[in-house]
């Protein structure tokens, strides 16, 4: 059995030999869907035409994301077997320079170079910033996106080149299935999905099933506005994914795992599609997995527009093909989930920590965060900051570190005023919160949520007020209609906002919402209702001065859309 | 049982069915198939839930309270070429509603759908998943970041004529 897999190992070995010691120079260019939207097949096409001309030895790879947004379009150069040379925010018309003094010259280009990787022996390149010494490289730990920007997502050798697939092979070859739940149990990991329940404790619900059929449920619906950690692994690292969701199966007894991705959203979709292909030619999938007596499917399926599809319920709902809708529980997924079946509900995240927790332990994975939220956080930086991104920080740095030192601060010379965290279903967070430590239960005593890991950065320009009623315009385009005080409240909460956006708020508008938002939170069915007071609840605790400018007769004009015409959908479901 | 229908029709109930008896993935359902024939026929005409209804042997009401809760699907011809404006928080904060404002000014609408000319299809999104390149548009699907009011203007108008 283990044959097989060194077997798979030496292929592996050989193909990273090629590409790294080969004849050629790699060129790794950032893709994903951030990389698209900065400009990178622009970029890629500029490469591959110059290379033609030029006949230089070089070939061009599209990677997925390194993290740093802001310096995509992100190209990296290494000669055979030399150092790795980062050019940031390359256009097009600066591809055939590059070339023509890094790969057919050998000098690299120090007036572009941004940062430079380091080479076995431990030096760099003069001249040109070590990239760990980035202050945003610096702060991070990174597990879940070690090799994101380093490799081919679409090819599997590459992946278990750099170690992939060895979490797997330790378990098959000498651990229980039961030994794996312990040792993800111990290990402290929580769901990054947004709700942080212990993921080994939830297997346990599952495996104690001893239904012939059950199913591991990856959710990469990512509906939350401001989070791409989700689509940033599928693009960057899709095996990492699909190994925990293997190793979950095995630990549980399940028979098949589904990967649960939105229409429209294409890379992340082909490439997981790619990757369960490529692991089922291998026998990483399928029957007798690696030579083991372990069987497990996996497939990729799509759903329509809903925030709510990726509700565990609803989700099921939709895998099934009908409305995304959640159910009432009991019956809890665990005991009767898809097509009835017992099901247990994971974030991609959440398993594409399981494979580095499984091949290097569990004591080594809690010495990493705090006591109750061990490991890492993929946190993604948008809105008014230096150095948006996606980065992976140990849990227990503070979310001012997060802003300052990982993020650089508001740009143009402002200063952060709020951060929205966790979603839409999170909060609001002003300045006095920002000493809180990322920290699943910190943050939630803050009034917000660390959630999936968005976190949105707004600088002394931005209305709160408008803020939250773009928030709350989600959360009502978005409820799912099932149940009454959520599809109700939403739309009421989102009518009295629009009083306060146009400073004709009543001084009892504050006492209503509330009032809305507990009947909301006790009354509704899923967590779109109970939570969807949230950004209002901390908003108004943060920035009581600003909502209460709101009030008919006092200041006005916190917001800047006092006529109503923020621009938001108009179509609700029936 | 569909009654006849004159040749288009007959055309597009073809097309149909073969997207839905080509359907390659295990998991066949009703959103399966009416993603797949949306994603070829880029609307679901009557015809559309019709057949499905009965490639799946469900009912037309069944179809119709699927297809009527994802807001992704639409039952009329989108246009030539479709601009998603995202509208997310990200987005927000980095000026996504004067993206709109001078979207929307540009294409002559003041609302989501299709310009008078059937040419630009204007469509609202509430993350197009690029955060970090925030304010973020798509063009035929295709993601653009960094957008400024000048530049999402000038895409529009170059839409239009296109
Ligand atoms: C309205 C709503 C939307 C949700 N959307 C997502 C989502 O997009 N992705 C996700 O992983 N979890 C989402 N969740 C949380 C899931 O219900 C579930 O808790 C999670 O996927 C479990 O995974 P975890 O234990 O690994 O965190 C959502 C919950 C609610 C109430
Ligand atoms: S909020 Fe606009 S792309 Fe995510």
């Amino acid at each position: 059995m283990a044959v097989a897999f060194d077997e798979l190992r030496q292929r592996a070995d050989a193909r990273w030999q090629d590409l790294t010691a080969g004849p050629k120079a790699w060129i790794r260019v950032g893709g994903g869907v951030s990389g698209e939207a900065a400009g990178c097949d622009a970029v890629i096409e500029a490469f591959e035409k110059a290379i033609a001309d030029t006949g230089a030895e070089a070939f061009v790879t599209r990677v997925g994301m390194l993290g740093l947004c802001y310096a995509e379009p992100l190209v990296d150069i290494a000669m055979p077997g030399g150092p790795r040379v980062y050019y940031a925010n390359v256009e097009p018309d600066q591809v055939a320079k590059i070339l023509d003094s890094h790969v057919v010259r050998g000098q690299p280009d120090k007036s572009l170079a941004f940062a430079c990787s380091a080479r076995p022996d431990g030096n760099g390149i003069d001249g040109i910033t070590p990239l760990k010494d980035l202050p945003d490289i610096a702060a991070q730990t990174r597990i879940v996106t070690r090799n994101f920007g380093r490799i081919d997502p679409t090819d599997l050798l590459q992946y278990i080149a750099n170690g992939g697939y060895a979490g797997l092979d330790k378990a098959l070859e000498s651990m229980s299935p039961d030994q794996v739940l312990e040792e993800v149990k111990d290990s402290g990991l929580r769901g990054r999905g947004g709700a942080a329940f212990p993921t080994g404790l939830k297997w346990s619900f599952l495996s104690g099933s001893s239904a012939p059929v059950k199913y591991i449920l990856c959710n990469a619906e990512e509906g939350d506005p401001g989070a791409f950690n989700d689509k940033a692994i599928l693009e960057s690292d899709p095996h990492t994914l699909l190994e925990g969701l293997i190793l979950a199966g095995y630990a549980t007894g399940a028979t098949k795992g589904f990967i649960f991705i939105r229409q429209g959203h294409n890379e992340p979709i082909n490439l997981s599609r790619k990757a369960v292909t490529d692991a089922y030619e291998v026998g990483l999938l399928g029957e007798h997995i690696l030579g083991s007596e372990f069987s497990y499917d996996a497939e990729v399926v799509l759903t329509g527009d809903s925030y709510v599809a990726g509700e565990e319920t609803a989700l099921m709902e939709a895998i099934e093909g009908k409305r995304a809708q959640p159910r009432y529980r009991p019956p809890f997924p665990a005991q009767a989930g898809l097509w009835q079946k017992p099901s247990n509900i994971n974030n991609v995240k959440s398993l594409a920590f399981v494979p580095q927790i499984i091949a290097r332990g569990s004591e080594w994975f809690k010495s990493i965060g705090t006591e109750k939220s061990t490991g890492t956080a993929l946190v993604c930086l948008s809105g008014n900051i230096q150095r948006p991104g996606l980065y992976e920080v140990p849990m227990g740095l503070t979310i001012r570190q997060v802003l300052e030192d990982v993020g650089g601060g508001a740009p143009n010379g402002k200063t952060i005023k709020v951060i929205q965290t966790g979603g839409p279903l999170g909060g609001v967070l002003g300045e006095e919160a920002f000493d809180v430590e990322i920290d699943f239960d910190a943050m939630s005593a803050a009034g917000a949520i660390l959630g999936a890991g968005g976190i949105i950065v707004g600088d002394e320009d931005v209305s709160v007020v408008d803020l939250t009623r773009a928030l709350i315009a989600f959360n009502q385009f978005e409820a799912c209609g099932k149940c009454f005080p959520c599809r109700l409240g939403t739309t009421h909460m989102l009518e009295t906002l629009d009083r306060v956006c146009m400073n004709r708020a009543n001084a009892n508008d504050f006492e209503l919402m509330e009032r809305i938002g507990n009947s909301m939170k006790v009354g509704s069915l899923c967590g779109h209702g109970q939570l969807g007071y949230n950004p209002i609840l901390s908003a108004v605790k943060y920035f009581k001065d600003e909502f209460d400018a709101s009030i008919q007769d006092h200041a006005g004009a916190v917001g800047h859309f006092p006529d109503g015409s923020m621009i938001t959908p108009t179509r609700t479901r029936p | 049982m569909a009654t006849a229908a004159p040749d288009s029709g007959d055309e597009i109930r073809d097309r149909i069915r073969n997207v839905l008896q080509g359907q390659k993935q295990d998991t066949v359902t009703v959103l399966s198939s009416l993603l797949n024939v949306q994603d070829e026929l880029h609307y679901l005409p009557d015809e559309a839930i019709e057949e499905t209804a009965a490639f799946v042997k469900s009912t037309i009401n069944e179809v119709w309270s699927v297809a009527s809760f994802y807001t992704n699907f639409r039952f009329t011809p989108p246009g030539d070429h479709t601009l998603e404006v995202c509208w997310g928080p990200s987005c927000h904060v980095m000026g996504a509603q004067k993206i709109l404002k001078s979207v929307q000014e540009e294409l002559g609408i003041s609302r989501e759908g299709e310009t008078e000319d059937g040419k630009v299809t204007l469509e609202y999104n509430t993350c197009l998943g690029a955060c970090a390149q925030a304010p973020v548009i798509a063009v035929d699907h295709i993601h653009m970041g960094r957008i400024t009011p000048q530049h999402a203007t000038s895409i529009a108008r170059e839409l239009q004529s296109r």
